[in-house]
């Protein structure tokens, strides 16, 4: 089983090559937002080092969203072509459960924040249960956009304690400092971003549960409409959808 | 020689577009998602509405081509993507698109500059045409007159200092009701009009003979419907149409005949969107005839956007050496003769090296129906505040990230 993971949602751009549950190799760079021009450079690198060839793979997958929409859709064009010649399926992991994998066996509310502009974040509320020898992930609330206030008046009203991770914690840490009730803990560089290597694992899952899709269906989930479309639903009076 | 076949991938602006080339001039494939209706009830494109289409089609488009042309992906020689100049975003589905398959495939990349594709697109058809010649490229988003001094080498005699063509036509459109886009229903009302009701002053450019400028023709036409207004008399549309039409061809036709006076070519094309034109394409062809210049053209599919000039100009950075890296970028702003490729202009090949076979298209069939195989519509391309391709791309995606 070789999985190819991929990120390019947000700040982060990365790559992963998951084999027979060994990552192989990860790739992962948070340097300026050049990933149309490192994305694949990444990939091509890292099958190169461990003799990977990607017409192998049994599946890619990457973070369908939400996050940066030129960001997604250079991760999208890029697995879609890569299963367009390889005729391998896609699997779409939502970014904010990617995030979340991040602290697995995490028993509190792991809380994955991604900055959406304009007060708001992308966010979920996850955590970790025992399956076995293993644990698995279960969702609380599902990623969605939300204000950053509404999501800790909302937090205010759990128990257990909280983890936050994502690149919108720098952001909004100072709002959750002084809203917040409940007991929290950040957590460090090295489990506090997107990692294709989460992704893959979680993709690997999907395919087992049949979630997998063609290249051809496979598509972004920006959770938001485009500002044109925003712009003329309020016009017309209509709910802008999304947020 | 061994034949050359290029799969070529177009996203720069509304047209989702794949084309299998063979040696440059045979196009096996040539598949065009229009996304005009889309964007038409916003009355120009949409930067992101149109990067949003070109993911959802891309998959579909690219493997009807491959079909079409009865090709799998070990078949090609390389793969070729427009790489600038257009709306960066739509520029980069397409680029993300080709590098994954050029990698996957293990096959060679070459970015191509979307105008010297439009000049291409003459080769095509015109299976004799050979530089040098000198070309009219006028579009949307561009308005040139460019010597083809070789495959690949051009000399830009004369540039739009203010508006392309088409976004004349696109503007104009909009102020008398006709909507988007502007270029083929200027067209069409025009033919229902008279060409002399309304006299529109020629801009002149003061330190160039050659220089185009049209934002002072549209002004005139908005100036003319406001005094109208003002009066309370209703205008033809009709005839501003043909009026405004005729002026901007006089301009073009004018600048084109000084250019070819200049030079001395025997040989005169025309590329680009707005070279769909019917009354830009019958004065040239009067003019041409008169003066003893063979004139060319690319059949009206052809001078919009489309994936087989991308194929056709692909074909001949190619056979010159010129690859492009996995690192390749959309430059939305690129210039005609300002780099091959992804601007690592190296005669060698760049990209490293993949060394897969490609296992060909194992990929179920995709749903044929939005994909049409001919040409689609005409499609002058955007207009102020919605899309500005080449020369202000970047401003366009302001509200989204």
């Amino acid at each position: 089983m070789l999985t190819i993971g991929i990120d390019s949602s947000g700040l982060v751009a990365g790559a992963a090559i998951i084999k027979d549950g060994v990552l192989l190799a990860e790739y992962t760079t948070q340097y300026k937002k050049t990933h149309s021009q490192t994305l694949l450079p990444m990939l091509a690198e890292i099958c190169r080092m461990t003799d990977t060839d990607i017409a192998e793979a049994d599946c890619f997958a990457v973070t369908e969203g939400p996050g940066s929409f030129t960001g997604l859709r250079i991760g999208s064009a890029t697995v879609k072509g890569l299963a367009l010649v390889t005729g391998k399926p896609v699997a779409g992991v939502p970014t904010v459960d990617a995030i979340a994998a991040d602290l697995w066996g995490c028993t509190g509310l792991v809380v994955p924040l991604m900055d959406a502009r304009r007060d708001q974040v992308y966010t979920g509320i996850y955590t970790f249960e025992s399956a076995g020898e293993g644990m698995s992930m279960r969702t609380i609330m599902s990623q969605r956009p939300m204000d950053i206030t509404d999501l800790v008046e909302r937090l205010n009203s759990e128990t257990g304690v909280i983890y936050f991770l994502g690149d919108g914690v720098p952001r909004y840490l100072d709002r959750i400092r002084s809203l917040l009730d409940r007991p929290y803990h950040v957590a460090p560089a090295g489990m506090n971003r997107q990692r294709a290597s989460c992704v893959a694992v979680l993709g690997e899952q999907y395919l087992r549960e049949g979630r997998a899709v063609s290249g051809f269906e496979h598509k972004p989930v920006y959770l938001r409409p485009s500002q044109a479309e925003r712009e003329r639903n309020e016009k017309l009076g209509h709910p802008s959808g999304g947020i | 020689m061994d034949d050359v076949t290029i799969l070529a991938i177009e996203t720069s602006c509304d047209e989702t577009a794949a084309s299998v080339v063979r040696n440059g001039r045979e196009v096996l494939s040539n598949v065009i998602y229009s996304q005009i209706p889309l964007h038409t009830i916003y009355g120009g494109v949409v930067p992101e509405i149109a990067s949003r289409a070109h993911i959802e089609k891309i998959d579909q488009v690219i493997s009807k081509a491959m079909d079409d042309a009865g090709l799998s992906f070990e078949d090609l020689t390389a793969v070729a993507v427009t790489y600038g100049p257009g709306l960066v975003g739509a520029l980069l589905v397409g680029v993300a698109e080709a590098k994954a398959i050029a990698y996957a495939a293990g096959k060679p990349l070459v970015g191509v500059n979307h105008i010297e594709g439009h000049i291409s697109a003459n080769y095509i058809e015109n299976k004799d045409l050979e530089p040098p010649f000198l070309c009219l490229v006028v579009s949307g988003g561009h308005t040139h007159l460019v010597m083809v001094n070789d495959y690949g080498e051009y000399q830009v005699l004369a540039r739009t200092r203010d508006d392309a063509a088409g976004e004349a036509f696109d503007k104009v459109a909009r102020a008398i009701g006709l909507g988007y886009p502007g270029g083929p229903k200027i067209d069409k009302a025009a033919a229902e009009g008279n060409p002399e009701a309304v006299h529109f002053p020629r801009a002149k450019v003061g330190d160039s003979e050659l220089d185009f400028s049209f934002s002072g023709i549209k002004s005139s036409v908005l100036n003319h419907l406001n005094a109208a207004k003002m009066k309370g008399e209703t205008v033809n549309a009709s005839d501003i149409a043909a009026s405004f039409q005729a002026t901007v061809v006089d301009v073009l036709v004018s600048r084109a005949v000084e250019a070819m006076e200049i030079t001395g070519t025997d040989k005169f094309a025309i590329a680009g969107g707005v070279a769909s034109n019917s009354a830009l394409r019958n004065a040239l062809k009067r003019q041409c005839e008169n003066k003893n210049v063979r004139f060319f053209m690319p059949s009206p599919g052809l001078c919009t956007d489309n994936a087989a000039m991308i194929g056709a100009a692909g074909y001949y950075e190619y056979i010159k050496g010129y690859r492009s890296g996995l690192d390749l970028n959309a430059v939305p702003g690129l210039t005609l003769g300002s780099g091959h490729g992804s601007g690592t202009a190296a005669p060698a090949p760049a990209s490293p090296a993949p060394a897969v076979a490609a296992p060909g298209t194992a990929a179920p069939a995709p749903d044929p129906a939005p994909a049409a195989t001919a040409p689609a519509p005409a499609t002058a391309v955007p207009a102020g505040e919605t899309a500005d391709i080449g020369r202000s791309a970047s401003k366009a995606s302001s509200g989204d990230n």
